[in-house]
This record gives C-alpha cells, sequence and structure tokens, in this order.
C-alpha cells in the first residue's frame, strides 16, 4: 500500500517558529517607560489603567477584526453597538438601583453582569438585523459598505436619542467598585482591574474556543480562504452571521465596561473609539484574535504613557504607533495568511 | 462501458463581462480516472470550479448522479460527494496538518483505519501532523490538499494540477498515489498539464480549447496518437515523455 517513497525519503521536520516578538512588545514598552515616568507608584497606577483601557478596546474590537478578516466587510457601524451596550446598562440599572448603592461587592459585581447580559443579548440580537438588512446587499463592495455602514451609525444614533434623549446621561458605578487599591504609593482603581480581568477571561475563552473547537477551526479557516471552507461543504453564510452576532454582543459588553469607566452615557461615545478600534485591528493584522489582543494593550500604553509624559503628543500616539508598527510590519503584527 | 457519474451539458460560463466557457460537453464515468488536458487558459480550472458551484453556469446543465446541480450552493455540491483540490491547493497555512483534515471530516470524527491508510499513501503527513501547514513544502502541501480530499469516502474527487511546480521525484509519488486512488474505485476528473502523468493515469480524456471540449476518448487512443497530441495540445510530446 506505501506508495514510493521518493519524496519522503527526504524528509525534514520544519521548525515552527513562535513569533513572540510583537508581544514581547508590551512588556519592552512597559519598563522602557519606567525611567520615563519616574515614579515606580505612578508608572503601575499608569500601566494598570493602560491594561484595564486596553481589554475595553479589546473587547470592542474583537468582533470587528474576525468580521472583517472572515467576510473581507468593512463595518464603520461597528461603534453603534458600543454605544448601545452602554445605553442599554440603563435598563438593567432601573431595577437594580439598590443593589448599585449597596456596598456588598458581590451585589456590586452581579449588577455589572446583569448590565452586560442585557447588553450582550440585546446587541447581539441587534447585529443580526443590522447583518441582514445593512450588510448583506454590499457583500463584496468595499465603499458601498463603508458608506452603508456609516450611514446606519449615524440612524442608530439619532434612534438612541429618540429612545434616551439627547443629553448626556451620567451613570453611576456601583458603590463597591469605586475606590482604588492602595500598593504602598500607587493607586490602582478597583473598577480597572475588574475591566483588566474581564477582558484577559474572554480573550482567553475566544483562544479556546478558536483553538480548541471545530467552530473555532472553521473560522480560522474561513479567515484565510472562505472559499475552501465551502468547498468543504461549510456554509460560511451562516459561520459569519454567527459571528457578526458575537462580534456586536462583544462590542456591547465593551460598551458597558466603557460607560461605567466614562460614567456618562452619550450617543456618540461608540463612534468616538471608532478610529481607535480601527487602528488597533490594523496594527494587530485584521482578522488576527492575538494580533488585536497585543495591539489593544499597545495602543493603551502609548496612550498613557504619553498623556503623561508628552500630553500635547498624546492625540496623535495612536497613529504615530499604528504607523512605526507598519513601517516594520506593513501586515500588522500578526498578520493572518490570505489566499 | 460504466455510467456517467457527471455530465456536462452545454455549460457556459462567463466571469463578468468575459465569456470563459463556450457550451462544454463531457462525461466523466462513474469509478474512472478522467484528465481534463489542455492549453494554459483553455478553461480547464474555470470547468471544475463551475462544476463545484464557484461560478455559476450561464447556461447549460451539470448532471451529477442522476442531479443537476448547476446553479447549487458550493457547499451543498461539496455535501453530495465531491471533494475539490484547487490550483492554489486551498491550504490553511495557520492550521495544523491536523487541524485542516479534521475540517475535511465533516462527518465527525476520522476514521482510524482511514487515516492509517492516509498515511500509508503520504507518509509524510503522518510525519508533520501536528506541525502548521504553512511551513510544510510545495510537495507536502499537495499532499495535504489530496489527503483532506479523500479523509471520507468521496463519490467524485476533483483535482487541478496536482503536479504543478513539484519535482519529479515527488511526480512519481503523486502517480502512484493516484494509482492506488484509482483501484479504490473512486472517480476522479484530473485536470493535468504534465502529459506523461496524464497517460500514466487517465482512462478517458477531454481535451479543452478555448473554453469547449475539442476532443473525448479513450486516454491509450490518444497517448498513441502523436499527430493528434500535436493537433489537440499543439507541443511536441516527446519533450514530456
Amino acid at each position: 500500500m506505501t506508495v514510493a517513497a521518493a519524496a519522503t525519503e527526504n524528509l525534514t521536520l520544519p521548525k515552527v517558529k513562535t513569533d513572540w516578538l510583537p508581544a514581547m512588545l508590551v512588556p519592552i514598552l512597559a519598563v522602557a517607560a519606567l525611567p520615563l515616568v519616574g515614579s515606580f507608584s505612578t508608572w503601575v497606577t499608569l500601566t494598570v489603567a493602560a491594561l484595564a483601557m486596553g481589554m475595553m478596546i479589546f473587547l470592542m474590537a474583537s468582533g470587528l477584526t474576525l468580521v472583517f478578516g472572515l467576510m473581507d466587510v468593512l463595518n464603520f457601524g461597528h461603534g453603534v453597538f458600543i454605544s448601545f451596550g452602554a445605553y442599554l446598562s440603563l435598563v438593567a440599572l432601573g431595577p437594580l438601583a439598590g443593589w448599585v448603592e449597596s456596598d456588598n461587592v458581590w451585589l456590586n459585581i452581579l449588577v455589572l453582569l446583569a448590565c452586560a447580559g442585557v447588553a450582550m443579548l440585546i446587541t447581539g440580537i441587534l447585529g443580526w438585523a443590522f447583518e441582514r438588512i445593512v450588510i448583506r446587499p454590499v457583500y463584496g463592495q468595499h465603499l458601498k459598505q463603508i458608506l452603508i455602514t456609516m450611514g446606519g451609525m449615524i440612524v442608530a444614533e439619532q434612534m438612541i436619542h429618540v429612545i434616551w434623549g439627547a443629553s448626556p446621561i451620567p451613570i453611576r458605578l456601583p458603590e463597591g467598585l469605586r475606590g482604588a487599591f492602595l500598593f504602598g504609593d500607587a493607586a490602582v482603581e478597583r473598577y480597572r482591574v475588574i475591566a483588566a480581568l474581564v477582558g484577559i477571561a474572554v480573550f482567553a475563552v475566544m483562544h479556546l474556543m478558536l483553538n480548541r473547537t471545530k467552530i473555532g477551526l472553521l473560522i480560522r479557516a474561513g479567515v484565510e480562504n472562505a472559499e475552501m471552507v465551502e468547498s468543504l461543504g461549510y456554509r460560511i453564510r451562516r459561520l459569519f452571521v454567527g459571528v457578526f452576532i458575537v462580534g456586536s454582543a462583544l462590542a456591547g459588553l465593551g460598551g458597558v465596561l466603557w460607560a461605567f469607566y466614562r460614567q456618562t452615557l452619550t450617543a456618540g461615545m461608540g463612534m468616538e473609539v471608532n478610529i481607535l478600534i480601527f487602528i488597533v485591528i490594523i496594527i494587530g493584522g485584521l482578522g488576527s484574535i492575538g494580533g488585536c489582543f497585543v495591539g489593544s494593550i499597545l495602543v493603551a500604553l502609548v496612550a498613557n504613557y504619553t498623556g503623561f509624559l508628552a500630553p500635547k503628543l498624546a492625540l496623535g500616539s495612536s497613529i504615530l504607533l499604528m504607523v512605526l508598527i507598519l513601517l516594520w510590519r506593513p501586515q500588522g503584527l500578526y498578520p493572518v495568511a490570505k489566499r | 462501458m460504466s455510467d456517467a457519474l457527471l455530465r456536462l451539458e452545454g455549460v457556459h460560463t462567463h466571469i463578468g463581462q468575459y465569456h470563459i466557457l463556450h457550451g462544454v460537453d463531457f462525461t466523466v464515468p462513474r469509478g474512472q480516472l478522467t484528465m481534463l488536458l489542455g492549453r494554459n487558459g483553455a478553461g480547464k480550472t474555470t470547468t471544475l470550479r463551475t462544476i463545484m458551484g464557484l461560478w455559476k453556469a450561464s447556461q447549460g446543465r451539470v448532471i451529477f448522479d442522476g442531479q443537476n446541480i448547476a446553479g447549487r450552493p458550493t457547499p451543498d455540491i461539496a455535501q453530495l460527494g465531491i471533494a475539490y483540490v484547487p490550483e492554489n491547493m486551498g491550504i490553511f497555512s495557520d492550521l495544523t496538518v491536523r487541524e485542516n483534515m479534521i475540517l475535511a471530516a465533516r462527518e465527525g470524527e476520522i476514521d482510524s483505519q482511514r487515516l492509517k491508510w492516509i498515511f500509508g499513501l503520504f507518509p509524510a503527513m503522518e510525519k508533520f501532523w501536528t506541525l502548521e501547514a504553512g511551513s510544510l513544502s510545495g510537495g507536502q502541501k499537495q499532499m495535504l490538499a489530496i489527503s483532506r480530499a479523500i479523509v471520507e469516502p468521496r463519490q467524485l474527487l476533483l483535482i487541478d494540477e496536482p503536479t504543478k511546480g513539484l519535482a519529479p521525484a515527488i511526480i512519481m509519488n503523486m502517480i502512484a498515489a493516484f494509482r492506488e486512488l484509482k483501484s479504490t474505485g473512486v472517480t476522479i476528473l484530473l485536470v493535468e498539464q504534465n502529459f506523461m502523468a496524464a497517460k500514466l493515469l487517465g482512462d478517458n480524456v477531454a481535451v479543452m480549447d478555448d473554453g469547449r471540449v475539442v476532443h473525448r476518448g479513450a486516454m491509450a487512443e490518444l497517448a498513441e496518437d502523436k499527430a493528434l497530441q500535436q493537433k489537440l495540445l499543439g507541443l511536441s510530446m516527446d519533450a514530456h515523455q
């Protein structure tokens, strides 16, 4: 049965290199910033704050990078799910007002979970509707995708105005989540630690799902070569709708965390972070979850350090970072192989 | 004479404004290996992609096992039992060899006996089982692409230029593998530019030119008729033998 082995006699085991360099940029950057910041406690505060910020950006961006990678869809309306997620916190906060004021941390965390649950459920449903109504007619047409998703976002923002009013709405962080942990002179806000933990947990779940389940393998394969996935007998469109729904729900979760971080709701809050999200997914490599994770942390670290060291540069720091990374790796930190 | 597993009747395919296939007609007998030959640009790859539903036939019928599959979505066509190995192999480079195979096994777990058989055909697959497919050589990727197509029993294999760009030793390895596959009774439609491989493997042949089938018959007849080879394929076969 064995076929002539001429081609296999010369088998040498190719080495698979794990590309740690982009991931190592995070500790390298953090350590390099320490002498510049000067004070260790300030550095700890800035770094932990950046990690929390990075995790929120990751939550908001992870769905978008998969949507782009899998179906080549440029969804400029992604920010609307962030805004809706943030506003949907109000739905859970209303009946749970007593728990918000309680000094029982577990009740406070339940409030957060309730907000996250409501927001993810409804933004997931909205994502399904958005894909059917807005995205589906423009598959494969980038210019139309940009125009129609931007239009969809404007319409959705106006819907927020209609439902919740045009004025900014303040929301209170649950009592037990306010304040900071003190490590010597360093103050680390409790809420930021929670946000960072949520982000890391979501990344871990996504990583496991993408690497250990057949659905995850299909998503990764689809990002690389959707046509071949269809040729193997799988309906990539259904997979894409699923990813779009999950991506929208994750944006909703990011919106909830972002809302409690800002403690003010505005209809434009999703659009405000839209640019940042696109920078992150470009830095990370379009379609790469690992790249999105590293990119989010890098963007947040650079923003925090420059905000402290050179406030005038802070506004453009993310774009500067993107330029530098693309000069180094034009396809992003972890480019996804494409057909 | 075997019955036809696949029959194309007057198939036309347009890609954008270009009219690529102009009424393609041929049959692929069940249990045999049919070669699809022709010059570059003759329409061979377009024919395979049209059968697979990756490009839609604008006219004509593609009859597979008695039913017209023209216009059906690609996943439905694949689920009928047609496996496709494209010219670029379609390997998922970021996934391991094992993960590539898992995806190809639609029914669930990979059958261990069948996997053993595949490892017998292509020992490299066993050796590189846990490595990223992107790190394989061109020949090994081709082996993976074919392994993926046969990981579960399929009725018809559509394979596009499997020897393209491969070293002679690996081509011989491929030919031996196809012979082994043929012996299992699977039906194969093989696009090939390498006439030596075609001669060694083919039961039947269809030759295309300019989007049409210009010759169909037994491979052995074409292999013996140098004048016909020269006329149909426009090159000296001596150089390829």
